[in-house]
């Protein structure tokens, strides 16, 4: 689990089945397990009208079995978070009042669906949310405004622009990202080290 | 008498300075010998003639040069002025407040003429004589809040009120004390302050919420609030941040009475009467350490403040690079004497 640490940075939640009919389930790699363990508990017809949106990531064929045994209405396994986006954002577009929004996986992932709900007027705190698998951050640098996804050093080095960062625990929902700033900004010639932090 | 606006650079060969006059009038923000967080919130009532609150919407010497140096930023960087969709009502909120107050502080500078919603604003020093249809976006160059705001002093930050909270829903933010707009657009009074340390802990935003989200149309709040700026450079900002941190590097006993300046913020909040927003108006001020010490007791109690400053005080403003530089020039102008209570210079 992630540690609390500063007002901004997002505390997750363990997800539990949210009363009503149309729920709507995201995850990447190990928040499939997340789902799978929230199905002990649900109704039996909870699963009926449901939708599992599932990029594996490395868990490969890990719980693609199992997530479709669940038998939900309706199953998709994206490639990559980027490429699942614009479905999502359509299916949340035309979404009725009463859905209900399950997010599960790397902050990466709640972080940039949550975007999208909210882009579609959702109130983010009616998401269920929980952490799952990889602690890697997604961060924007503040100098270029590049995103990096996937990062698990500090410092990390902006894929954009190339500074080096120092990721901060300041986050923003809008964005979906925590915010990088340059680390030797004071002294360039100073590079620290960068650490496995976020693994 | 009108102003008479300086010429002046805030950046490459920076020439900005202060005159004696406006030496005198600076905000200096301590009103005993140390520091520490408190909610500071007061009545933003006129204060005494010649003050920088002798206008609730102040306009100094350094006025044209400043407005010159918004533009430049904003044309290398869009992002510093944003709003959010549900925010345009503020905006001209915000222009009505800003030509208003300035058109009653500064007549000579200004002037505002209405007609339903036809009005007429001439901004002499700027040179802009410019009728528009209040309520007309079709009828102005910018967005209400970003045209009025190129033409004002200072940042601004537009909070939308709601669910007990204040949002951060729009803003034009050119002279920030490092904290990034385009980041926190969006968040929530808690959430844009998260960074801040020490004060959560002691309940500092809860009161200050609290009291915020009560303030009504008519009366409005101000505090004060200060860091430490290498070079008279009012684009700080964390976006930049990689092209101005290095100057803190700079610092060295000879040049820190023209390198070190004393940054104060008068913020003020009001509350907007067509939107229900508050906007909250961030206005820097900046005093080059030579200048401040033409006050013997300024000297002497910004000396005893730096020195005795919490770490995690000092750390967070971003002094600790050239903190003992600093201490150690102070300390001249420091003979033990007691000080007079207050914030003015004697």
């Amino acid at each position: 689990m992630a540690v609390k640490s500063i007002i901004s940075r997002p505390v997750y939640g363990t997800l539990s089945p949210q009363p009503g009919s149309d729920h709507l389930l995201i995850a990447d790699a190990e928040g499939a397990a997340a789902i799978l363990d929230l199905a002990k508990s649900a109704p039996a017809d909870f699963f009926a009208e449901a939708e599992i949106v599932f990029i594996p990531r490395d868990t490969g064929e890990k719980y693609i079995a199992a997530l479709k045994a669940l038998q939900p209405a309706r199953f998709y396994e994206g490639p990559s978070i980027a490429a699942a986006l614009p479905r999502l954002r359509q299916r949340l577009s035309t979404a009725h009042m009463g859905l209900r929004l399950y997010l599960t996986g790397t902050e990466g992932l709640i972080g940039q669906a949550m975007q999208a709900a909210l882009e579609a007027g959702i109130d983010h705190k009616s998401i269920q949310t929980e952490q799952r698998g990889s602690l890697a951050r997604r961060v924007q640098c503040v100098h270029c405004k590049g995103i990096t996804e996937d990062v698990t050093t500090q410092p990390a080095r902006c894929s954009h622009c190339g500074l080096m960062l120092l990721v901060r625990d300041h986050y923003s929902r809008r964005i979906a990202a925590f915010q990088g700033v340059c680390i030797n900004a004071e002294d360039p010639s100073q590079v620290p080290p960068m650490e496995e932090m976020f693994k | 008498m009108g102003i008479v606006f300086r010429d002046e650079t805030f950046r490459d060969d920076f020439t900005f300075k202060n005159s004696p006059e406006h030496i005198r009038r600076f905000p200096f923000p301590f009103h005993e010998d140390s520091y520490m967080y408190a909610v500071n919130i007061e009545p933003h009532v006129p204060g005494p003639k010649g003050s920088v609150l002798e206008n609730l919407i102040d306009v100094d010497e350094h006025y044209v040069s400043e407005m010159r140096d918004r533009a430049l930023v904003l044309a290398e960087d869009p992002l510093r002025c944003q709003s959010l969709p549900h925010m345009t009502l503020a905006g001209w909120d915000l222009l009505e407040l800003l030509m208003t107050e300035q058109a009653k502080g500064y007549p000579e500078h200004f002037s505002l003429t209405r007609d339903g919603d036809k009005w007429h604003w001439i901004n002499r020093p700027l040179g802009i004589d410019h009728h528009f249809v209040f309520g007309d976006l079709t009828t102005l160059p910018y967005g209400p809040m970003e045209y009025i705001t190129r033409q004002s002093q200072g940042d601004f930050c537009i909070l939308d009120q709601r669910d007990g909270n204040l949002w951060m829903d729009a803003g034009i933010v050119t002279t920030q004390a490092d904290w990034s707009l385009d980041f926190d657009i969006g968040m929530n009074f808690f959430e844009w302050h998260a960074p801040v340390p020490l004060a959560h802990e002691k309940g500092i935003f809860t009161r200050a919420l609290k009291f915020l989200t009560n303030i009504q149309q008519g009366k409005p709040a101000r505090r004060l609030n200060w860091t430490m700026t290498i070079n008279p450079r009012l684009d700080t900002s964390p976006e930049n941040y990689h092209k101005w941190g290095a100057d803190r590097a700079t610092v060295t006993p000879e040049n820190v009475g023209q390198k070190v300046h004393l940054r104060v913020e008068l913020q003020s909040f009001w509350r907007l009467p067509r939107s229900n927003a508050m906007v909250f108006p961030i206005r820097c001020y900046l005093i080059k350490m030579d200048e401040l010490v033409t006050s013997r007791k300024w000297a002497r109690r910004l000396h005893r403040v730096i020195r005795d400053l919490p770490e995690e005080l000092a750390t967070y403003k971003g002094l600790t690079l050239y903190r003992p530089t600093l201490v150690e020039w102070l300390a001249r102008y420091d003979d033990g004497a007691e000080t007079s209570p207050g914030f003015g210079p004697d």
